[in-house]
This record gives structure tokens, sequence and C-alpha cells, in this order.
């Protein structure tokens, strides 16, 4: 059970003087449960890709393969599909419209074609999932703070009961707290529910904390496809991408053209401490 | 889908139509316009056929853009041809029922939706080869006579050239929002007119709030660089006529002359 893109190709404006060319030809295959990272720099096609995956755009080649079934044979339930995989876009205003947070979040599982009963049961569930506080859930959602829409918006996602969660930067313009709150909670989501995750986003310091999988982009293609530690391990490459590798990588490269040898897939500050500790030998138990 | 509109979009390109003063292509579109209405044989459409063609050409436009802006026309077109041709008196060619089809019917509805699709048509080369703000710029000057008469040229103009830079943002957030919605299956297409009506709320509330905010946005911005109307202000890039303007004057007035005649004589 997975979702697989197949030479996946699509150019924005075909034929006209916008012509844009967003993917070239990108594969690869997510697995049931995997908690994936999808990472470059601005304009390598993250936003394009991940529409792709729910069927909202139609690659110009290549195909998607959901479960095996190609989304693109005549007579697929896209909407079904939709349900299914689940993708909350980068900005929480586009799709907040409701009266109040509670009826919002209803509005996905309603689309459902679900009993009253069963929308009230999910949207309270999924709320309560991303951490959004009881006594909010009659507020306008125009009133709320960013971190808070963004809780909605994720709700009203989670509240179809995706197998899989599709997020496009789900921390931007947050504070340092609201964005460790969110990812994780969405971590949360992977480890004790099983939803797999797709999550895009610029910040390798984020994402190396939490997926055990990254994508990087680069005009339109996919440049590198592996555990954080070995993409790290390219991080002059990254470089060259407009990426950079999270600072502990540079730490640890550093320390290694010195001569101390620490092990160089290391990706975490709590990992890079551990080893430095037990190199000075003092048993590398303790925490920063 | 929705991005379909291409009113009021800029096509970039270098072509001696993009490159003519604003207040040329203005005052063309208007002649042509008036030509088409005054246009009543097969000759003059003939006339203006080709000089749209050529304009077409000239342009550099895809002429597969430009018939995308058509097709958000489309229905009028065809209620203002079917009128025409069903419900027109004369000689009667065929009917059934009700229904019938007349000589002067089949003409009448030739000619209208001739007329309307060069008018779209028309209009889209002029907003497709101009610059929202050479457009407004263009408006300012050959309308500046009016500020005698205490008409606020300046900020008409200026509120135009922003709702027309609007236009294309607004479609763009449009996909967007439906986009969201649809991600969280929203179901824009099925249903009765009244529940197709209410599938547009999702869409019109987060239309809405951004349009409000963007508007804000932008007075504010206006206000932070010292923006205070027309009273005073000078251009940096005047507009000057060149030789290339007085040939498509020249131009202009020959295709004018060539429909007034073509009209007279037949
Ligand atoms: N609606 C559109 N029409 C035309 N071109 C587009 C459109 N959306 C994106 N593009 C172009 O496609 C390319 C990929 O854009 P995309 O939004 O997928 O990038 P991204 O990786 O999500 O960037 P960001 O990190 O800024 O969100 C860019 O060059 C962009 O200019
Ligand atoms: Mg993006």
């Amino acid at each position: 059970m997975s979702i697989k893109a197949v030479d996946l190709t699509y150019t924005y404006g075909a034929g006209t003087a916008f012509e844009q060319r967003a993917l070239r030809g990108v594969n690869f295959e997510i697995k049931d449960g995997e908690f994936v990272g999808l990472i470059g720099h601005t304009g390598s096609g993250k936003s394009t890709l991940i529409q792709h995956l729910n069927g909202l755009l139609k690659a110009t080649g290549g195909d998607i393969l959901y479960h095996g079934e190609s989304i693109y044979q005549e007579g697929y339930n896209l909407r079904a599909l939709r349900g299914k995989v689940g993708l909350v876009f980068q900005y929480p205003e586009y799709q907040l419209f409701e009266t109040d947070v509670f009826s919002d979040v209803c509005f996905g599982p309603r689309n459902l074609g679900l009993s009253q009963e069963e929308i009230e049961k999910r949207a309270r569930h999924a709320l309560r999932l991303v951490g959004f506080p009881e006594k909010l859930y009659g507020k306008s959602p125009f009133e709320l703070s960013g971190g808070q829409k963004r809780r909605v918006a994720i709700a009203g996602v989670l509240a179809m009961r995706p197998e899989m969660m599709i997020l496009d930067e789900p921390t931007a313009g947050l504070d340092p707290k609201g964005r460790d709150e969110i990812l994780g909670q969405i971590e949360r989501l992977n480890r004790q529910h099983g939803l797999t995750i797709l999550l895009v986003s610029h910040s390798m310091e984020d994402v190396a904390r939490y997926v055990d999988r990254i994508m990087v982009m680069n005009h339109g293609e996919l440049a590198f496809d592996g555990a954080p530690r070995e993409v790290f391990r390219h991080y002059r490459e990254l470089e060259a991408m407009g990426l950079a590798a999270p600072q502990i990588t540079y730490i640890v490269q550093e320390l290694r053209e010195r001569g101390v040898p620490v092990d160089d897939s290391i990706t975490t500050v709590k990992e890079a401490a551990a080893a430095i500790l037990g190199l000075l030998g003092k048993g590398g138990g303790e925490e920063t | 889908m929705i991005r379909d509109i291409t009113i009021g979009q800029y096509y970039p390109a270098d072509s001696p139509i993009h490159r003519l003063d604003p207040r040329t292509k203005l005052f063309g579109t208007l002649v042509y316009i008036v030509s088409l209405f005054f246009a009543d044989n097969l000759w003059c459409y003939g006339a203006a056929t080709l000089f749209l063609a050529a304009a077409v050409r000239i342009s550099r436009v895809p002429f597969r853009f430009i018939v995308r802006g058509l097709k958000a026309v489309v229905f009028l077109l065809l209620i203002s041809v079917s009128f025409n041709l069903f419900l027109t008196d004369g000689r009667v060619l065929w009917q059934a029922g009700f229904l019938k089809i007349t000589d002067a019917g089949l003409r009448l509805a030739l000619f209208m939706g001739l007329r309307l699709a060069y008018l779209v048509i028309g209009s889209s080369i002029m907003t497709l080869t101009t610059t929202p703000n050479q457009l407004a710029d263009g408006l300012e000057k050959s309308l500046g006579f009016l500020n005698r008469a205490r008409v606020p040229v300046h900020e008409i103009s200026m509120m135009m050239s922003i709702a027309l830079r609007f236009i294309p943002i607004l479609v763009e957030e449009t996909d967007k929002i439906m986009k969201a919605q649809m991600a969280r299956g929203a179901d824009f297409e099925s249903g009765n007119v009244i529940r197709r009506a209410k599938s547009m709320i999702p869409i019109l509330v987060p239309l809405f709030v951004s349009a409000f905010r963007r508007a804000t946005d932008l007075a504010m911005a206006m206000e932070a660089r010292c923006y205070r109307g027309g009273e005073g202000r000078t251009k940096m890039k005047p507009l000057q006529y060149e030789r290339r303007d007085g040939f498509a004057y020249a131009v202009l007035l020959a295709y004018l002359a060539a429909v007034i005649a073509l009209r007279l004589i037949w």
C-alpha cells in the first residue's frame, strides 16, 4: 500500500509565453506509515508536486499510482481520493469560511456524506488531536491567531480521516514555540495514529528532527531521496542548491576536518552532544 | 477552469503593437468597436476580420490565448445568437413548431455573433498588449481635458488601473481557494442551481476576506510612500507619440474609410 509517482512531468501554461516547466520526471514511492520531508528552494516545485498526489493538478506526463491503481484512469473517483490523501495548503486563509471554528472543521466530513453525529464526532476528535482549546470552538476562524488558524486548517483535513496527510509548510510564519507544538502534533499523528505524513518545509532543522526520510527538490527534479543522515552528507551540493544542512552538520564536519573522530552521520544536536561527551570520556548519558 | 479568464491580463511579448503608445491603442480599439456597429454587410465584416487578423498576427500573442478569453462569454454569445436566429421575422427558411429560422434572422444572428466575438477579441488585444499602468496613463492623458470640468481624472484612472491589476490576482486567488476546498471534498459541479450557488460560499467568503485585506494593505503601502492624488504629480516617463503611432493612425483611418465606403456602396 503506497503512493507512487512515475516520471511525473508538469508544465504551467504550456504553449504560452508563461510556459514554466515545474516538474521534470519525478519518481518516488511513499509507503504506508512513513514520515517524509520534502525540501527545496523557493520555486523548486514542491507545491506543484503535492497537488498532483490528490489529483488537483493533472500531470502533463507520467502517472500517479495510489495503492497500485492509476488515478488518471477513466472513472477513478478523485473526490474519494481527496478524502484519503488529505492536503493542507500553505495558507489557512484560503480555506476558512464558516462562522465558527467547529462548523468549519465539519465541512470536510460533511462532504463525505456522513451522518450528522459522525461528522461532529470526527470534528471534535480532529480538533482534540491538533490541541485546539475547546473553549474556542464557537469563535470565528477569522479572529484567531496565525497558529490557531493553522491548527483549525489541519483539523479540517484531519476530520476526513485520511490515510495520508500532506502539509505544505505548516510552520511558515509561526514563532519557535508554535512551530515545535505543531510539528510535535504532526509527529504524534504519525507515530501514534499511523498516518503517513509528507511534510513540505524550507527548514532542514525542522525536518531533520522529525522525519525518517528526506526528498530534496531542485528545479523541478528530485535531487536526493534518503534518510536524513545520507542526504546531509551531500551538504556541499545542498548549499549549491540554496539549501543548507542543519547547523550541527557543519560543526560535526568541522570537527572531523580538525581530526576529531566524531561520527559523520549525526543529524541532531542531541546525538552530537552524546558523541562529543562520549569522546571526552564522560559516558555521554547526559543531555544538554 | 477559472484561469481561462484573460480579460485584464497582460501578455508580455516584443511586438510593434506592444510598443505603440497606449493612447493609440485605446483610440484604435474605440474606432474598431464603432466600426463593428457601423458594419451591416458581409463586405464590412470581411474588412473587420482582415483588420483583426492582422492585429492579432502582429501582436505576437498566440491565437489560442486570445480565444481562451472568448470562452468566458460563450454563454452570452450563444444566447444572443439564438435569440436573433429564432425570433426574427422574415422569409421562413425552416420551421419546427414555434421555432423558425428566417433569412433575416440568419443574417442578424451571424452579424450579432461576429460583432460580439470581434468586440471581445479586439478589446482583449488591447489589454493583452498594454500593461495596466500604460493603460491608465493613456486614459489619464486622453481624458485630461475633463480636468477643467472638475472631473478627478487622475483618481479615476488610478482606480481603474488598480482594479484591472487586481483581476488576475483575484483569479489566481480564486483558483487557490477552490483547490483548498476541493482538497476537503468540496464539489462545485453537481447538484441543482440552489446547491451550486450554495457551494460557492466556501469560495466567496475567503475571497472577500482576502480582497479586503489586500485593498487595505495597498492603501497603506501607497500612503506610506506619500501618495496624495494627482495634483502636482509629474511623470517619470511622460507619454510621447512616435513615428509608428502616426503610421498606426494612418492604417486605422484607412480601415475606417474602407468600412464606411463598403457600407455605402453595398
Ligand atoms: N499557477 C502557476 N502558474 C504558473 N506558474 C506557476 C504557478 N504556480 C507555480 N508556478 C511556477 O512553477 C514553479 C514551481 O512552483 P511551486 O509553487 O511548486 O514551488 P515551491 O517549491 O512550492 O516554492 P515555495 O517554496 O516558494 O512555496 C515556479 O517556478 C513557479 O513560478
Ligand atoms: Mg510552495
